[in-house]
Parts: structure tokens; sequence; C-alpha cells
């Protein structure tokens, strides 16, 4: 199946592009993409941990499985989420 | 004809009377009084951050959730202040020293919820709308990254709450 992956802010700076299409085995789950993306994109590893994820514009776990066609969105940090910190 | 759309992400330049005029218009919800306040907040880009000198920003958004993020935190006000009314509009794109990034108006029958639920709602902005941040200086620029909360995280809610109601 494939699905689309979004990328945002600085992580799309360092990725090259906002948006790619990866072909991916059924069951496949947004952090099994995250972590193909990473091998990938290894300059992208330091987010491993503070990214969160969406699936088709909703907020999602990376434990989401994905289905075929699904848009998956990366989000690293916002600029103002200072809590709990 | 319909009216400006409450929560919104836009490219264009906001309007407080717009939005005031919005919350105005908004139908009154059961048990209210009325409204007897409205409480207004402008973000503005600042020009200066962590020491030094911006000359411009640029906001980005993954313009469709943003939107279910305003959704649930305008769902959240109501939760808390059953009678206040919200309105929340963030920019996006490149702005100037001095331009509003963000806006927020509140309207309720007294002036402790609209205040309150007005600091609630840029908050949770902060807390958890996928908008990020690029700073740009004379000599360089940066990507301003703090954290993302969970929006289902309680604790961040209360965190909020607690911050609006000082």
């Amino acid at each position: 199946m494939r699905v689309n992956i979004r990328v945002f802010a600085r992580l799309r700076d360092i990725i090259g592009v906002a948006e790619l299409d990866r072909d991916v085995p059924t069951g496949t789950t947004a952090q099994r993409v995250w972590d193909d993306l990473v091998e990938e994109f290894p300059d992208i590893s330091t987010y491993t941990g503070s990214i969160s994820t969406a699936v088709n514009a909703e907020y999602a776990k990376m434990e989401t499985v994905l289905d075929d066609g699904d848009e998956v969105a990366f989000l690293p940090p916002v600029s103002g989420g200072e809590f709990p910190g | 004809m319909m009216g400006l759309a409450r929560l919104a992400v836009t490219t264009e330049r906001l309007n407080l009377d717009a939005l005031i005029k919005c919350v105005h218009d908004a139908p009154i919800s059961d048990g209210s009084e009325g409204t007897g306040a409205v409480a207004s907040f402008l973000g503005l880009v600042r020009e200066s951050n962590l020491g030094r000198r911006v000359v411009k920003l640029k906001y980005e958004a993954y313009e469709p959730l943003a939107l279910r993020a305003f959704e649930r935190i305008d769902n959240e006000i109501v939760e808390r202040w059953p009678t206040a009314q919200l309105a929340l509009h963030h920019r996006i794109g490149v702005l100037t020293i001095g331009e509003v990034s963000v806006a927020i108006v509140v309207a309720a029958p007294h002036r402790a919820d609209a205040f309150a639920a007005s600091r609630y709602a840029i908050e949770r902005v902060k807390q958890i709308a996928p908008i990020w941040k690029r700073e740009f200086f004379k000599d360089g620029d940066v990507w301003i990254e703090g954290a993302t909360t969970d929006p289902d995280d309680a604790a961040a809610r209360e965190e909020a709450f607690r911050r609006a109601c000082v």
C-alpha cells in the first residue's frame, strides 16, 4: 500500500520536500514510517522522541496503524509549547 | 450571508473589529444573560527575541490540523465557560515587526469569564496548534522549537486553566 508523508518547518527543510509518497507493507504504523524516514534521512534522527503525528489531518499516536492512501504528518515541536518545562 | 468564520488560519491581515462582530453575531447560548463583556488579545511580532534583533517572522501551519486544534480549544472553552463565545484567528506567512500574528476575542456575560477564557485560548494555542515560527535576523534565521503537547494531556489543560485563572 502507499502512504503520503507530510513534513513541516525545519523537518521539511532538512528533508528538502514537504511531501513524499512511500510504499509500505500492510499494518505499517506511523512509527514505522518515521523509522524508515530516519533511515533515509539520518539528519532527522534528532527529532525521534520529540515529533508528534497526525493521520489524515487528525491528531494521532505513533502506534496508529495506517491504511492505503493515508496522509501521515510528522510535526516538529511548536514554538510555544513550553509545558511542562 | 455567512459571516466571518470564528476560527481561522489565514494569510490575510487580522482584523480585530471583524472578530468582535463575529462573537457579537453568534447566537446566545442557553442560560446566558447575553454579552456583557468582550475581552480581546493580540499577539504581535516582537522586535527582539532571546537577545536577538528580529527582522521578520515566518509562520507556517499544517492548516487542517490547526483548525482541528482551534475546534478543540473552542470545545474546551465551552466546557469550562458555557456562556463564553470564542473567535480565534492565526495569521501565517511573512510578518514584520509589530504585525498581529494571532487575534483572540471572547464574549461572555461577565468580564471574569471573558478574560479567563481568552487567556486559556492563547495558552492552548501555544501548547497544541501545529503552527511553527521561523525568525529572521540580519545575518541568519532559525526555526523556533519548544515542545508539542499531546492535545489529550489533561495535565496540560489544567496548566492552561491555572494560568487563565490566576
